[in-house]
């Protein structure tokens, strides 16, 4: 109950930051794209997701990374992501993969063992198998669902509404940290994982920055892609792409340009 | 045909126990094409030498742009059609640009984008690269060459290429990073460009950016 009190009042402070601090440029023609119908919404939250994170979070992860040695920033996130292993094998398994998810529970067994509670990597060291990366947006889309439209989330950034119902799936079902009895050093967690992710983002920025002509859109642009290429495990159908010239010349016929991908499975959308 | 077998099952129970043994496939598929440059090795040679030169050079691995986009040059750029790339990206609209438009476009988004690879590559001395196994037709003009940039430490990224086959070799034309083809990404800011300011429109703001990237490195 404390809980849903405080998501209540935070969710009408960040409304109504967001509704003081609309100052997103939204260019003409917004929302015509058929998936971000809601861009004027998703572009102001973006913003506001943008300078939190410059005033938060940036700064945050930043000091994390001067301050703790990369050993153990290291150690952080594999035993983060170690704790994510049961959503995997759930997931690997929702989507008829038990053999992965066999996999995903060894290495869960392997690396909380003689990892040290996740710490080591040792099952990706020792070539037991490389790491999943599953949820519960993925195993959707597997089933055939579609994204749903692009929706910008309040600190948590880019997602779908499909991806939406999936986060909350695993969190609320799967996330070991949300079961952890003390308050303080549940939140404590909350908070270290969200530094760790972040931190692991800083790579990526500088690029990001340069290539963007439009940050908003590339994000969300890249942001569906990635979802897709891990919704097919790497290996997605090819989208047939309705201006190229070359498509239009007879030199290969329509179907291998379709699946050129080398996609050994039935496309799951139609 | 029992050696052949061999090896396919080895790659199968190597892959069905999650094992990267990528180079098996290449190795075993491409024997015949190799000799005619086969895309695949291509991609092979170019990451191999771009990797090389990073590691054995310090300034680069700090991102001296001059220096970088003279490695691009050499090693990277005679084996890019930048201008398929740029066509693709622009779609519909490029039928209507005039052969000025055109080259004016390529040249932008070509120095947008090997700005942007020499910021990425610079960073990348610690990694090797992989190739994923290959599968083409023999007279396939167009294919895919999967591979993935191995760091000292933690997960694999996924790099793929589109190449295409011409008067001159291979070319690759778009590029794959995680899943995000490079041209899909810029398809819809490129048609939003176009749609407020026409092509020129396009031009300009790829023009300031580069602009503006260049009067920050500097």
């Amino acid at each position: 109950m404390r809980v849903l009190a405080r998501l209540v009042r935070l969710a009408a402070a960040l409304a109504m930051a967001a509704v003081l601090g609309a100052c997103a440029t939204i260019p003409p023609g917004a929302g015509s794209n058929p998936a971000d119908p809601w861009e004027v919404y998703n572009r102001h939250v973006f913003d506001l997701n943008d300078r939190l994170d410059r005033a938060v979070m940036w700064p945050v992860a930043q000091a994390y990374e001067k301050v703790l040695p990369e050993p153990v920033r290291i150690c952080i996130n594999n035993a983060f992501r170690n704790l994510a292993e049961p959503v995997n094998a759930i997931n690997n398994l929702l989507q008829g993969k038990p053999l992965d998810a066999f996999m995903d529970m060894c290495r869960f067994a392997v690396n909380s063992t003689m990892g040290v509670l996740g710490c080591f990597d040792i099952a990706t060291d020792g070539g037991l198998a490389p790491r999943s990366n599953e949820d519960f947006g993925q195993t959707l889309g597997r089933w055939g669902l579609k994204d749903g439209p692009f929706f910008v989330l309040p600190l948590l950034g880019p997602s779908t509404v499909r991806d939406t119902f999936g986060r909350v799936f695993d969190f609320l079902g799967l996330d070991p940290v949300w079961y952890i009895e003390n308050i303080g050093l549940r939140n404590s967690l909350v908070g270290l994982r969200l530094v760790d992710i972040r931190a692991s983002l800083l790579p990526g920025e500088k690029v990001l920055e340069a290539a963007a002509l439009d940050k908003y859109e590339f994000v969300r642009d890249a942001f569906l892609q990635l979802r897709r290429n891990l919704i097919y495990d790497g290996n997605p159908p090819r989208l047939l792409d309705p201006d190229d010239e070359d498509e239009a010349r007879p030199q290969s016929d329509a179907g291998t340009a379709t699946l050129a991908g080398g996609q050994p499975e039935e496309p799951l959308r139609p | 045909m029992s050696n052949r077998a061999g090896l396919a099952s080895i790659v199968l129970m190597a892959s069905l126990l999650g094992a990267a043994v990528p180079w098996l496939p290449v190795q075993a598929q491409n024997t015949a094409s190799a000799s005619v440059g086969a895309p695949d090795a291509l991609v092979r040679s170019m990451s191999e030498s771009v990797l090389d030169s990073i590691r054995k050079d310090p300034s680069l691995q700090t991102g001296d742009v001059s220096r970088m986009s003279r490695l691009v040059d050499e090693q990277v750029l005679p084996y890019v059609n930048f201008e398929k790339m740029t066509r693709l990206a622009v779609g519909r609209a490029w039928r209507d640009a005039s052969p000025d438009q055109r080259q004016a476009l390529t040249r932008e988004f070509r120095t947008l984008l090997v700005r942007t690879y020499a910021g990425a590559v610079s960073a990348a001395k610690d990694y090797t690269v992989q190739m994923r196994p290959f599968r083409a037709e023999a007279n396939e003009a167009d294919v895919l060459v999967r591979t993935q940039a191995v760091p000292a430490r933690g997960d694999p990224i996924q790099l793929d290429y589109r190449l295409e086959k011409t008067a001159g070799g291979w070319k690759i034309y778009d590029v794959n990073v995680m899943g995000i083809w490079l041209v899909e990404n810029y398809r819809n800011t490129f048609a939003g460009e176009i749609n407020r300011g026409g092509i020129d429109g396009l031009i300009k703001t790829l023009g300031d950016r580069n602009k503006a990237l260049e009067s920050r490195s500097s």
